[in-house]
C-alpha cells in the first residue's frame, strides 16, 4: 500500500514534464481528438487523473479505469463575473454542480462580451479543449453568435439559455432551455404584499422586453392578490448591468415611500444592499442574495439551472438527440424560492406556500382573465387563462393594472 | 541619439516592459499556487500558438486598431479625445439605419455605402467635439466623453424604438442586413475584412502624419498651436479635420461590428471597444504604425486570457492584472526613454545620471 502511494507520487513529476512537452510540441489539436472527444492532457487534469490513479491504487491495489475513459467536456460561458450574486452566478452554480459529477470535465469563461469574443471562446473550447457540449449562457449569445458557430461544428451540441430556438429555423445541434421564473416573482409579490406598510412596492428593471414585463406583472399581481390597493412603481435603467443607475433608482423610490423592492437586472447586488441600507425590504432574483442583507431579504425567485443542464448532459452522454426545446417552472425544479427571512410572519409564509403548492400541482395560472393593463385596456378576456407554456405570454407588451410606469 | 537608436529604443522599451510584466505576472500566479511556466506557455499558446489562436488574436485586434486611431489622430493635433465609443456606436447605428432610408444594392456596393455612412457619421460625431473645442472653447476630453453617453442613448432610443425589428422580442435589434450585404472573412481565415481595413488605415494615417506636409502641419498644431498660428497654419481647420478622421475610423469600426459580426444594431455593439482604443493609442504613443502591433498584442492578451480561464480555471480578473502590469510598466518606462544606451546597456546603466544631463 505504502509503496503504491509512493510510486504514484513519484510519477507525478514525470506526468508534468510530459504535459509540458506535449503542450510545446503539439499545439495543434488533431482531428481525431476533435471527433473522439479524447481528453485534453493539460497539467491540471493529469494531476487529477494521476492522483485518481493514486487513490485507486491505495484503495484497491489496482489501477483504476478513471483515466482511461474520455470524459465529456462541457464549456460554460458567462457574460459577466461568475460571482455576481445574479444571472451569471445562477449559471456558475449549475457548472459547479456539474463538476461534482463523474466523467465530466467543465471549462468556464467569464466576462465574455456578446461580440466576436464569444464566437472565438466557443470555437476555442471546441478546437483547443475538445468540448462537445457548450452552454453559452447569455441571452445575446444566440443570434448571431451561436448561429454562426453551430453550423461549423455539427458534432458539437450548443445549449442556450433564453428560449430562442425555433424548429426548422435554427440548427439541430443548437437548443434552448428556460424557466418560468415569473412563478417565483408572483410568490415574491405575495410576500411583498404582506410586508408592505406603505402599500407601495418597487421594481427595478433593465429593459421593457417581454421577459421582464412578465416578471413585473407577476410580482404586481402577487402583491395585489394580498391587497388590491398596492401599486408597483417601475424604473427601467436601460441595460442589464448599470449599478450606478440601479442604486439611484433604489434611492429615488425609497424617497417616494416604496418599502419593498424586487428587480430584474443581471446582478441584484447593488439594489439589495442599497434597499437594506435604506431600511427597506427586498425580494431577490436570479440567485440567493440573503447573505448580502439578512435583515432585509424576504425571499427570492432563483434559478435552479442544474435541472436543465442535466437534461442536456444526459442526452449528450447517452448519444440521444439533442433536446432542442427545454422548459420548466417550479413543478419541474427549474425554479426555486429562497428560504424566507426571519421577519416574514407565519400568515404570509402560509399564503405563499399554498400558492406555491398549487403552482407545483399545475392548478394555478398567473395570467388569466379578466386582466386589464394599466391604461384600462383588457389584455386577457374574461374566462381566458394562459398556461405557462402559452406562446402568447412570450410576446407580452403591457404592464398590468397597478403598475405605475410606461413601456 | 541617432534616429536609428531612437527607433530601436521605441521597440525595445515596450518589449522590455511586456517581458517584465510577464515576469511579475508569473510571480503573481505562483503566489496563487499555479505554475508560472505553465501560465507563460498557455499565454503564448492562447495568443499565437496555432493558427486558430493567431486568427483569434487578429480578429480581436481589428476593431482596436480603428478605435485606437480615433484617439491617436486627434492626439497628434493636440487633442485628448476619449469618446471613441460614441463614434463607434453612432457608426453602427448609421450603418444599420441606412437600409431603412434607401434601397441599397444587394451586393458589395451596398456594403460600401453602409460603411461609408458609418465612417461619415462617426467622423461628424468626433468632429463636433473638435469644433466645440476650437470655436466654443469647450474641453474636448470632457465633451467627447459626454457625447459618447449621448450617442449610446441615441443608439438605444432608435434600436429599442423607431428602428426596432418587431421580431426581436427579448433582444431589441434593428432589422438584420441582407446576407449579400454582410462583410465576409479574409479567404479561409476566420478573420473579417475589418482587420485588413484597420491595418490599411493605420498605415495610411502613419504615412499621412509622418511624410506629408499636411500631416506635418497637423503635428505642428499639436506640438505648439501658437507657433502654428504664427506661421499661418489654419489650426482650427487642421484640428477639426484630425477629429473627423479619427471619428471616421471609430465609426467604421462600428460599421464593421454591424456588417461583419452582429448583422443588426443592438446593445451588444456597446462592448467598450471604443474605450479599449484609448489604452491602445496611449501605449502606442499615438503613433498610427505602432497601433498595429499594440492592437495585436492587446488582441493576444484577450485570446490568451480566454485560454487561461479555460485551462487553468483562473478568473478573468487575472488577465486584467496582467494587462495592468503591462500598461503601468509601459507608461513608467517613459521615464527612462532616452537615458539608456541599448547597445551598451551595462555601461549606460552605470552612467545613466550623466547621460541624462546630456
Amino acid at each position: 500500500m505504502r509503496l503504491a502511494r509512493w510510486k504514484a507520487l513519484e510519477y507525478q513529476p514525470v506526468f508534468k514534464a510530459q504535459a509540458l512537452v506535449q503542450q510545446v510540441f503539439h499545439p495543434q489539436p488533431s482531428l481525431e481528438r476533435l471527433v473522439m472527444y479524447q481528453p485534453n492532457w493539460n497539467r491540471r487534469q493529469l494531476i487529477l487523473n494521476s492522483s485518481a490513479i493514486g487513490a485507486g491504487l491505495v484503495a484497491s491495489g489496482l489501477p483504476s479505469l478513471v483515466s482511461a475513459q474520455s470524459p465529456l467536456t462541457v464549456g460554460f460561458i458567462y457574460v459577466g463575473p461568475r460571482d455576481d450574486y445574479g444571472y451569471n452566478q445562477a449559471h456558475a452554480e449549475s457548472a459547479a454542480a456539474l463538476k461534482a459529477m463523474p466523467g465530466i470535465k467543465v471549462l468556464e469563461e467569464e466576462n465574455v462580451p456578446e461580440t466576436q469574443s464569444v464566437q472565438k471562446s466557443m470555437q476555442g473550447m471546441i478546437t483547443q479543449d475538445g468540448a462537445s457540449l457548450l452552454f453559452p449562457t447569455s441571452f445575446g449569445y444566440f443570434d448571431p453568435h451561436i448561429l454562426a458557430v453551430a453550423p461549423k461544428n455539427e458534432k458539437v451540441r450548443f445549449a442556450h439559455c433564453g428560449g430562442l430556438w425555433t424548429e426548422g429555423k435554427h440548427p439541430k445541434n443548437a437548443a434552448s432551455y428556460f424557466g418560468y421564473i415569473d412563478e417565483g416573482q408572483y410568490l415574491n409579490g405575495v410576500i411583498a404584499g404582506h410586508m408592505s406598510k406603505s402599500k407601495k412596492i418597487g421594481f427595478i428593471a433593465a429593459k421593457p422586453i417581454p421577459q421582464v414585463l412578465r416578471n413585473i406583472n407577476a410580482f404586481t399581481m402577487g402583491a395585489r392578490s394580498v391587497d388590491p390597493s398596492i401599486t408597483t412603481t417601475v424604473i427601467f435603467t436601460g441595460d442589464w448591468s448599470l449599478p450606478v443607475k440601479e442604486a439611484e433608482a433604489t434611492n429615488s423610490m425609497a424617497d417616494q415611500g416604496v418599502d419593498v423592492f424586487s428587480m430584474h437586472v443581471d446582478s441584484p447586488k447593488v439594489i439589495v444592499e442599497t434597499a437594506a441600507r435604506r431600511g427597506k425590504f427586498v425580494c431577490g432574483y436570479h440567485a440567493n442574495q440573503s447573505k448580502l442583507a439578512p435583515g432585509a431579504y424576504l425571499t427570492g425567485a432563483e434559478w435552479n439551472w442544474i435541472k436543465a443542464v442535466t437534461v442536456m448532459v444526459d442526452a449528450a452522454k447517452s448519444g440521444k438527440p439533442h433536446p432542442n426545446f427545454v422548459r420548466g417552472g417550479l413543478k419541474d425544479g427549474f425554479i426555486k424560492t429562497s428560504a424566507y427571512g426571519s421577519m416574514v410572519p407565519e400568515a404570509a409564509r402560509k399564503n405563499a406556500d399554498d400558492i406555491k403548492a398549487r403552482m407545483i400541482k399545475g392548478s394555478f395560472d398567473i395570467f388569466k382573465g379578466e386582466l386589464k393593463d394599466n391604461t384600462g385596456k383588457t389584455v386577457i378576456a374574461k374566462g381566458a387563462a394562459f398556461k405557462q407554456t402559452a406562446i402568447e405570454l412570450e410576446s407580452m407588451n403591457y404592464l398590468v393594472e397597478g403598475v405605475i410606469g410606461k413601456i | 541619439m541617432s534616429s536609428f537608436k531612437v527607433n530601436v529604443e521605441a521597440v525595445l522599451l515596450p518589449v522590455f516592459s511586456v517581458a517584465c510584466a510577464l515576469l511579475l505576472f508569473g510571480l503573481f500566479v505562483a503566489i496563487g499556487g499555479h505554475s508560472p511556466v505553465e501560465v507563460w506557455i498557455l499565454l503564448f499558446k492562447g495568443a499565437f500558438g496555432d493558427s486558430f489562436s493567431i486568427q483569434n488574436t487578429l480578429q480581436r485586434a481589428a476593431p482596436l486598431m480603428m478605435t485606437g486611431l480615433c484617439v491617436a489622430i486627434p492626439a497628434r493635433a493636440g487633442l485628448t479625445i476619449i469618446g471613441g465609443e460614441g463614434a463607434l456606436v453612432i457608426g453602427a447605428l448609421a450603418c444599420s439605419a441606412l437600409p431603412y432610408a434607401f434601397e441599397l444594392p444587394l451586393n458589395i456596393w451596398g456594403t460600401v455605402i453602409m460603411l461609408f455612412a458609418a465612417a461619415i457619421s462617426g467622423g461628424l460625431w468626433i468632429g463636433l467635439a473638435g469644433w466645440m473645442r476650437q470655436f466654443r472653447g469647450i474641453n474636448e476630453t470632457i465633451s467627447s466623453l459626454l457625447l459618447a453617453y449621448v450617442a449610446i442613448n441615441i443608439f438605444r432610443h432608435f434600436v429599442e424604438g423607431p428602428l426596432r425589428d418587431p421580431a426581436s422580442l427579448n433582444k431589441p435589434s434593428t432589422f438584420p442586413l441582407y446576407a449579400s450585404q454582410l462583410v465576409g472573412t479574409i479567404g479561409q481565415w476566420d478573420v473579417h475584412w475589418g482587420f485588413a481595413w484597420g491595418l490599411l488605415m493605420c498605415l495610411c494615417a502613419g504615412t499621412w502624419l509622418g511624410f506629408t506636409s499636411n500631416g506635418f502641419a497637423t503635428r505642428v498644431v499639436g506640438g505648439n498651436p501658437r507657433a502654428a498660428g504664427l506661421v499661418g497654419l489654419p489650426s482650427s481647420r487642421l484640428v477639426v479635420c484630425a477629429c473627423i478622421l479619427g471619428g471616421a475610423a471609430a465609426g467604421l469600426a462600428g460599421g464593421f461590428e454591424v456588417a461583419a459580426v452582429h448583422t443588426t444594431a443592438n446593445a451588444s455593439v456597446i462592448a467598450g471597444l471604443g474605450y479599449a482604443g484609448i489604452l491602445v493609442s496611449f501605449v502606442a504613443r499615438h503613433q498610427p504604425w505602432a497601433i498595429v502591433p499594440v492592437a495585436i498584442v492587446f488582441g493576444g492578451f484577450g485570446a490568451a486570457g480566454s485560454m487561461l480561464q479555460r485551462r487553468m480555471g483562473l478568473p478573468d480578473a487575472s488577465v486584467q492584472v496582467l494587462l495592468g502590469f503591462a500598461f503601468v510598466l509601459i507608461l513608467a518606462m517613459e521615464s527612462i526613454r532616452g537615458r539608456i544606451d541599448w547597445f551598451n546597456i551595462f555601461n549606460s546603466l552605470r552612467v545613466s545620471t550623466k547621460t541624462h544631463a546630456v
